[in-house]
Parts: C-alpha cells; sequence; structure tokens
C-alpha cells in the first residue's frame, strides 16, 4: 500500500469516524450537562426562544465594531469563506466527496479556485501575524490556538502545492495533502475548531438570555 | 498577613456551576480579542490582562482540568492562579456585558464572571471591603450598616426636613419602594424625589424595614448565601404588605438582580412586578399621571448597564426625557453600547481600584464633552458615586445629577395629573 492509498482510504475512514463521533461526543457531553431553569418573568413583547436564538445567531454575525476589530471581523470573513469555496467548490473536492458519500454538485473554475485559495493563506498568514503581534490576542493564545491555526492552513498550503504541481512526485504531494485534512479533521472536535458547532449553541442562548429582557444585542 | 487559599474548593465550586450555557461559553471563544476593546478597563489601562476573555481562564482551566479526557493532559488550577486572577475578576470587571455586543461567537463573559466570583470566595479569596460590604449587609440589613432603625429614623427625618409624607411599614400598599443605602447616606434627596414622585401620582406606596435595601452585595461579591438572603427579605416584605409592584431606586445592579436573578436565586416566581424607577416614572407618564415643566439646561444621559444593556430599560429613560428634556444631547456611543462607569459590579466598593476608576472616567469625560452638555444625568446612584468620585479626583468642571430628582424638580405639584401623554 502506498501512502497515498493509506491517504486515500483506511487514512481517511479513520479521521471521518473520529470527527464524527468526536464530535457527537463533544456535542453530546455538554448538551447533557444541567441546564439552568429560568423562573423571571420575560418581556411582554419578548419573542419566543426560537425566533430569540435566530436573532442572535444571525445579529452577531456582524457583531458591534470598535476601530480595531473591524479588520479581525472582516479578515476572519475572508478566510472562512475562501475556505468554504475551496473546500467545497474545486472540483476534485467534489468528486472525492462524491466516492465518500455519494452527493455531488456542479464546480467552480479551477482558476477562481486557485486565486481564492491563495486569499485564503494570505488571511490565515494575516490572522496569525495578528495574533502575535497584537499584544492582547499574543496573551490570549495558547497551543491549541496555534495548533488549530496550523492544521487549518496546512490543507491550503499542500493544496495548493499540489495543484500547482510545485512538488514531485505528484502523488506525494497529494497524499501529504490528503493527510493534513485528516489531521484537521482528527483534531477538529477536540480544540478551538469546534466552535464551528459551538457558536449555533452561544450566539442563540445569548440572543434567547438578552431578547427576553427586552435588550436588542 | 499569609492569605489561606482552598484551591480545591475553588475547583469544587467551580465545577458545581458548569452549567451547558456557562461550559458552551468557555469551550467556544476563539481567543480573538475582539471584547479587548469594548472592556473600559483595557481601554483606560491598555494593559493585556484587563481584556475580558482573558478573565475566564480559571474557569476554563478548572473545568479542563477535571474534565476526561482533558485532565489526562490539561494543568490544575493553582493557588498562583487564583491570586493573580483574584485582581482581574474583582477589580476590573463590572459585569457590564459590553464585551458581549463585540464578540463574534455572542459569548456572554458577565454572567461567567458572576459565578466565577463565588468560586473564589470559596478558596477564601477576594477584596476585604467588597467582602466585608456584604458581610455588613447580611448582619446589619446594608452594605453601609443602615440598620432598620436607623433606616427609619433617616427617613423620618427626611419627611420632617423635607414636609414630605414617607411611609414606612405600612399594613397595606400597592407598591413597595425600595432604596439603596447609597441614596439613605450619600444622595438622600433622591429618597425624597422618589416620594415626591409617587405622592404626585396618588398611589399606595410603602417601605419597609423588613427589606428596604436594594442593593445586594451579596450578589457583588460572590456570597450567594447573601444574596439569597437579600432578595428573601424584600420577597417578605412585600408579600407582607401585599405589594403587586416592588420599585428599584437609581442602582443598577439592585435591578439586574431583582429583575432577572432573584425568581432564581429563590427558586420560584416572584410574587410581584419589578420596575425600576425609571419605568416606573415613564409608566407614569403613559398614563398621564406624570405631569412636567420641560428642563431648559443642556443635558446627556449615562445608561448604566445593568438597566440599559443588561435590564432592558434603555428606551425607557429616552422615553422620559422626550418632550421634557428640550436640549438633550446623545453621547456617542449611547444606550446598549454605552461605555461603563467603571464601579459598577462591586467594583466602586474596592478601594484598591479608585486610580483604575479615575482613569476609565476619562473615557466618559470625553464622551460628555463631545455633547456640549452642562449635566450627564444617571439613573443609578452607583455609578453617581463613582463619577462623583472621579470628577473631584480629576477636577472636571462638568456636572453630574440623577434622572429621579431632576423629575422630581419638574413636577407641577398643583395640577391634577393629565388624561394621557403621547
Amino acid at each position: 500500500m502506498t501512502l497515498l492509498d493509506f491517504a486515500r482510504g483506511i487514512g481517511m475512514e479513520i479521521a471521518l469516524s473520529i470527527f464524527a463521533l468526536g464530535v457527537l461526543w463533544r456535542l453530546f457531553s455538554l448538551l447533557l450537562l444541567p441546564w439552568s431553569k429560568e423562573r423571571s418573568v420575560k418581556r411582554a413583547d419578548a419573542p419566543s426562544s426560537l425566533v430569540a436564538g435566530t436573532q442572535g445567531f444571525f445579529r452577531h454575525m456582524w457583531p458591534a465594531q470598535t476601530s480595531a476589530s473591524m479588520f479581525v471581523t472582516i479578515n476572519g470573513y475572508v478566510f472562512h469563506i475562501g475556505l468554504a469555496i475551496v473546500v467545497f467548490g474545486f472540483a476534485q473536492h467534489i468528486l472525492f466527496i462524491k466516492g465518500l458519500f455519494g452527493l455531488t454538485w456542479p464546480g467552480i473554475p479551477s482558476t477562481f479556485i486557485n486565486i481564492v485559495a491563495v486569499i485564503t493563506l494570505a488571511s490565515l498568514v494575516a490572522a496569525l501575524v495578528r495574533r502575535i503581534s497584537n499584544p492582547v490576542t499574543r496573551l490570549l493564545s495558547g497551543f491549541n490556538d496555534y495548533f488549530s491555526w496550523t492544521v487549518t492552513a496546512l490543507p491550503v498550503l499542500t493544496g495548493l502545492l499540489a495543484v500547482g504541481h510545485y512538488i514531485e512526485p505528484y502523488e506525494t504531494i497529494l497524499a501529504l495533502h490528503i493527510l493534513s485534512v485528516e489531521l484537521l479533521l482528527i483534531w477538529f472536535p477536540f480544540g478551538k475548531l469546534m466552535h464551528a458547532f459551538l457558536v449555533f449553541l452561544t450566539r442563540s442562548e445569548t440572543g434567547i438570555f438578552y431578547s427576553r429582557r427586552g435588550v436588542d444585542i | 498577613m499569609t492569605q489561606t487559599v482552598d484551591v480545591q474548593a475553588a475547583a469544587n465550586a467551580f465545577l458545581a456551576r458548569t452549567e451547558e450555557h456557562l461550559v458552551s461559553y468557555l469551550e467556544a471563544c476563539v481567543h480573538c480579542g475582539m471584547c479587548a476593546d469594548a472592556c473600559h478597563f483595557h481601554e483606560a489601562s491598555g494593559d493585556p490582562r484587563h481584556t475580558p476573555a482573558y478573565k475566564l481562564f480559571p474557569m476554563a482551566k478548572a473545568y479542563r482540568s477535571q474534565k476526561f479526557p482533558y485532565n489526562l493532559l490539561a494543568p490544575k488550577i493553582t493557588e498562583k492562579d487564583l491570586k493573580e486572577w483574584e485582581e482581574l475578576l474583582f477589580d476590573t470587571c463590572t459585569m457590564c456585558g459590553r464585551c458581549t455586543t463585540v464578540c463574534p461567537m455572542g459569548i456572554d463573559i458577565a454572567s461567567i464572571v458572576g459565578q466565577a466570583r463565588q468560586a473564589f470566595v470559596a478558596a477564601g479569596l477576594g477584596p476585604d471591603d467588597l467582602m466585608q460590604a456584604a458581610q455588613n449587609s447580611k448582619d446589619h440589613g446594608s452594605a453601609l450598616n443602615v440598620t432598620p432603625e436607623r433606616f427609619s429614623d433617616r427617613l423620618e427625618w427626611l419627611e420632617d426636613e423635607n414636609e414630605i409624607p414617607i411611609p414606612v411599614d405600612k399594613e397595606k400598599a400597592d407598591i413597595l419602594l425600595t432604596i439603596s443605602s447609597i441614596e439613605t447616606m450619600k444622595y438622600p434627596d433622591s429618597i425624597v424625589a422618589m416620594a415626591k414622585i409617587l405622592n404626585h401620582a396618588g398611589v399606595s406606596w410603602t417601605t419597609s424595614t423588613k427589606g428596604y435595601e436594594a442593593t445586594n452585595f451579596g450578589y457583588l461579591a460572590g456570597r450567594g448565601d447573601i444574596a439569597k438572603i437579600m432578595v428573601n427579605r424584600i420577597v417578605e416584605a412585600a408579600e407582607a404588605c401585599g405589594a403587586k409592584t416592588v420599585v428599584i431606586p437609581e442602582c443598577g445592579h439592585a435591578y439586574g438582580v431583582l429583575r432577572w436573578g432573584a425568581a432564581n436565586m429563590i427558586g420560584r416566581a416572584l410574587p410581584f412586578e419589578v420596575l425600576h424607577i425609571s419605568e416606573f416614572m415613564a409608566k407614569l407618564k403613559r398614563e398621564g399621571k406624570l405631569k412636567l415643566t420641560p428642563v431648559k439646561e443642556s443635558i446627556t444621559y449615562h445608561d448604566p448597564c445593568q438597566i440599559s444593556r443588561r435590564g432592558g430599560a434603555t428606551e425607557e429613560a429616552r422615553y422620559l426625557l422626550d418632550g421634557f428634556a428640550e436640549d438633550f444631547r446623545e453621547m456617542t456611543p449611547t444606550g446598549n453600547l454605552n461605555w461603563c462607569c467603571g464601579g459598577g459590579g462591586g467594583v466602586q466598593a474596592i478601594g484598591r481600584t479608585a486610580d483604575l476608576r479615575h482613569k476609565v472616567f476619562k473615557i466618559k469625560i470625553d464622551q460628555v464633552e463631545k455633547t456640549g452638555a452642562s449635566t450627564l444625568v444617571s439613573s443609578c446612584s452607583n455609578c453617581r458615586l463613582t463619577m462623583d468620585e472621579s470628577k473631584e479626583a480629576l477636577h472636571w468642571g462638568g456636572g453630574l445629577g440623577s434622572l429621579v430628582e431632576l423629575v422630581a424638580d419638574h413636577l407641577i405639584e398643583d395640577e391634577a395629573p393629565v388624561e394621557a401623554a403621547e
């Protein structure tokens, strides 16, 4: 079995299993914790929890801005959207996903994908530079933050190297690209990347908390 | 003197509070640092340690060190951690919630800080003066040692001095008025103002020596036991006189605790409605029971965090001021995004925070001066006290006032209540 065979086969199966079970475990271990019972009387015009939670989720898509936070917000959108386009828009990725799950959809031209991938990588580097150079984020950051950044940036970097045939043989860099994705999947449930799921809980719960008080933030 | 710190007690207290929403908040933070720019303490000091997200570290650490499988690798919380974060959690957080407004994950840090303080107290930590204020509340009735006897004496004196009825311990009343000890000792004119407004409205009201102290230092000091005692005193006093409404005076946390937290503390819904005095005055205006002469001087309004951003009564003060304050000027930012005074959350009672509070007040001075308003009016006596102290320390010449006193000073006493307000 070659490295590429391993990465495409058993490696991916293991990574996807750890990802799926890990995410489920994280979510259930959270949701099975005690929930505080709210006994205060909510405002007469407060919406239902479903509406308030949904509003809270969308409201924090663009939180109140300070001058310094504008870069973080915009840059955050750039690499999040960039990652989504590259992961789900690249024709070879769609073929790979079809092979795994049978789902398919139309791809985006590869030239556009390449540009987006370069922008995404640049945006990720900018986020890292800020994390290291800003005294606040430097203080806040630890292994979890930097490792989560690494496992996010590696697939973009190796993907670009593979597509551009910058490293030969192609099979080796392709295998490294797939392995880097597997590393991301394995780390995902246990580190900061889990925020992709937790954001639905935190934003909506805060939305409900403030909405029942009649506060629109 | 060496302080004994029970680290395990703190860890256990942290773990006992790990409800779903708290853990979600702790786990979801991506350390983006955006909350730093929203925090008045960080804005004033520039110290990265004052970043709101950083204040959550001990709670997150305690959680991870006791939860499988994180506990296999995660370091345990230490005495050094607790001693370092004591200052951050008590001295540099007013639980104002401004950081929540900028958090892309929507994490409500203020609610975690309130819980975390209880764990620090379990470990034997917490600023002495704040702890003493809470103990005084339990032992003597209020943080400033206003005992029931002193309270009724004080009201009797105000009644005589101002020739205005201020009922105490009426057998039956529709409204129970609570009072902050800051008003009793420092701003008695606010008590007179509230009495004037209640009398003007022609409602049945009383104060009670059983439950008079609105400010809940038990909550502020992380003493859940005392917080509950303080709430129960008001609940029992209201039930004794059959009050349908409890009016909270100009005190932000008093409103936050009784309106939004009390039912959860005592485990049942409150048997009465809770209104902040600004909400009560706005209600009177809606009902046509508040006839006022206009205020000519230029004023701006400081939103107390627990009444506006975390209380939901932001628009009530503005409704009241609309048409009443002829030259009303909003600060930037204002309303739910307003900068905190720097003294909420018990920080005002911590003596060692004075210098930092004065630095924070410079943000407010700048805001007020940009409006050009001659007077900064607030509806929280704790904000007012914080700002009064800083005004003196910084020799600022701007005016500071109280919303309830402003309304009372402009009541048209001779006319019957008008039918309806717009």
